[in-house]
């Protein structure tokens, strides 16, 4: 196991990839924190915590849950909402990949070309993507934690970031409630899931993954 | 892509830019009888441009994603040079190939898409410099047309290879001294049209941008052959003002000059006739539809 950490930069002008340094992805089930693989649930309470602590924890969705192009983007999209609600954080996307030169308004979007722009203006000490295509992500966490001293979260659909400062995997978007869940617990407020808009009076079957609740059962 | 799925999770739709919001809600995806009309008016499928101030060929870009038939369900393949730089601006599928390699990507990419959506109609538009189609690129834009691959190849002839400074180019007309070429063409222009009709295209044109609805109808034309014929080939000038030392507002002075007759770019076709007699069907078609709508 390598004894390098993967913490706030500015690290440097030439940032070496985790990768290249050791860090190795997490299994299933489990999640790495500054490259050091935990438990998901650990992780969930570590991750909620940064983000509660910070002064402007900021989320960055990306085009896979932007668009609504299927339901489960649908979903996620859901749950994100929830969670910015929950911190609450402020929400930036990231709607596309292209270097928009010269004209990025770090206002309202973030790229991954020059993310640090965008984290440099808002002054984001917390910043989580999801639904970022991973080859962009990478490129995007290198550059913050190269040029920015911002603590980086990834909710990773697939199987995890090596640069980023916490990293799931597999995401879902039960997964983002339940971190939702977790900001809730350590804030001391009860949480309350969100109501599925389609299923809302029409009798219709939960969806399978149970993410959203039916006003019919109480939720 | 489909236009169905151009929606934005309307959890979003408050923090999105707004140039996405504006595309969604009023590109000009799926409308029919969409044209060069609809710019100004309608969300157009180029943000910004990042050629330099007056270029001609950000106005032929405008003028072809305004007209291309079914720009939701289209992918253009670019190469490197200055139509390189206002891709990433483009709100159609595209892919940046290797310079040169564009009309090989194409013809791969064609194929594909006729597995992978039988029955559905993707367009494949091939947009290069003239030193990427008729130089380093010229064996691959010869042989897709040798095997009479459907998809439709521009170029944008602005006679030189402007985005490395000015150096020779197989379009450049004779006797042409450039930045990066002080001694002067010594041959003359390549006669890329006459090769493509040689080589099997089915619509061939070479004109300038001056005249959008031209513009409008020959992409129209090229794109609809390559569907259902066989390829296509439109040489379109669009002058590096730069290079030939103009200013910003003479583009369309220069287009108008050299489109003349007699001129270099003044406009000829060559069309085939199985799709001649195709764009008389289609005439005829359309004739018909509007004549229906009159009358409904
Ligand atoms: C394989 C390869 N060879 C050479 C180059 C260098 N190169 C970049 S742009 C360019 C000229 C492009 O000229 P043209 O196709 O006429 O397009 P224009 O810039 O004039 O629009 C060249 C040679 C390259 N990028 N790749
Ligand atoms: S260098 Fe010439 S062709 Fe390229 S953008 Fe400038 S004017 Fe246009």
């Amino acid at each position: 196991m390598t004894d390098y950490r993967v913490v706030p930069g500015p690290e440097a002008y030439f940032t070496p990839s985790a990768a290249r340094m050791g860090v190795v992805l997490p299994e299933p089930g489990e999640a790495h924190i500054e490259g050091v693989i935990v438990p998901e649930e650990k992780a969930m309470e570590y991750a909620a915590r940064k983000l509660l602590d910070a002064k402007n924890p900021t989320l960055h969705p990306g085009p896979l849950v932007l668009w609504n192009w299927n339901e489960k983007a649908a979903k996620k999209a859901k749950a994100i909402k929830v969670l910015a609600e929950c911190i609450p954080a402020r929400i930036i996307p990231m709607p596309d990949y292209r270097p928009k030169y010269p004209k990025i308004n770090p206002d309202v979007e973030i790229n991954p070309n020059h993310p640090n722009l965008t984290i440099w203006h808002n002054k984001e000490d917390v910043c989580l993507f999801v639904g970022v295509h991973c080859h962009q992500a990478n490129l995007s966490l290198k550059i913050i934690r190269g040029g920015t001293d911002c603590f980086t979260i990834a909710m990773c659909a697939q199987a995890g970031h090596e640069d980023a400062m916490l990293s799931f995997r597999d995401a879902t978007a039960e997964k983002i409630l339940r971190l939702a869940e977790w900001v809730s617990k350590l804030k001391g407020v009860p949480f309350v899931r969100p109501v599925d808009e389609k299923a809302r009076g029409d009798g219709g079957d939960r969806y399978s993954d149970n993410v959203f609740v039916k006003l019919a059962d109480g939720g | 892509m489909s236009k169905e799925k151009i929606q934005i999770c309307p959890e979003f739709y408050d923090i999105m830019p707004p140039e996405y919001r504006d595309l969604v809600e009023q590109a000009t995806y799926g409308k029919e009888g969409r044209g060069w009309k609809d710019i100004g008016q309608s969300k157009e499928l180029i943000e910004d441009h990042s050629l330099c101030a007056g270029c001609p060929e950000s106005m032929a870009f405008r003028y072809i994603l305004a007209s291309l038939p079914n720009p939701e369900d289209t992918v253009m393949v670019g190469s490197t040079g200055c139509t390189s730089l206002v891709f990433p601006h483009v709100a159609v599928h595209n892919i940046h190939s290797l310079f040169g390699n564009q009309n090989a990507v194409a013809s791969g990419l064609k194929r594909a898409l006729s597995v992978r959506f039988p029955g559905r109609i993707k367009d494949v538009v091939v947009l290069a410099g003239d030193g990427a189609t008729v130089d380093i690129g010229l064996d691959m834009t010869l042989q897709a047309w040798f095997r009479q691959e459907k998809f439709t190849t521009i170029c944008f002839d602005n006679e030189l290879y402007a985005n490395t400074g000015g150096q020779e180019s197989g379009l450049m007309r004779k006797g042409f001294v450039a930045k990066m070429a002080p001694v002067g063409k010594k041959f003359e222009k390549v006669r890329l049209p006459e090769i493509a009709r040689e080589s099997g295209c089915a619509y061939v044109v070479n004109c300038t941008v001056s005249k959008p609805n031209l513009v409008e109808k020959v992409i129209r034309n090229a794109v609809l052959i390559a569907r259902e014929i066989g390829p296509t080939y439109l040489q379109l000038y669009t002058p590096c003002i730069l290079e030939i030392g103009k200013n910003s507002m003479e583009g369309l002075q220069e287009m108008r000059d050299s489109e003349k007759p007699g001129e270099r770019f003044r406009y000829y076709e060559y069309v085939t006739d199985s799709a001649k007699q195709f764009l008389a069907e289609l005439e005829a078609k359309e004739k018909q539809t509007a004549a229906a709508a009159i009358e409904g």
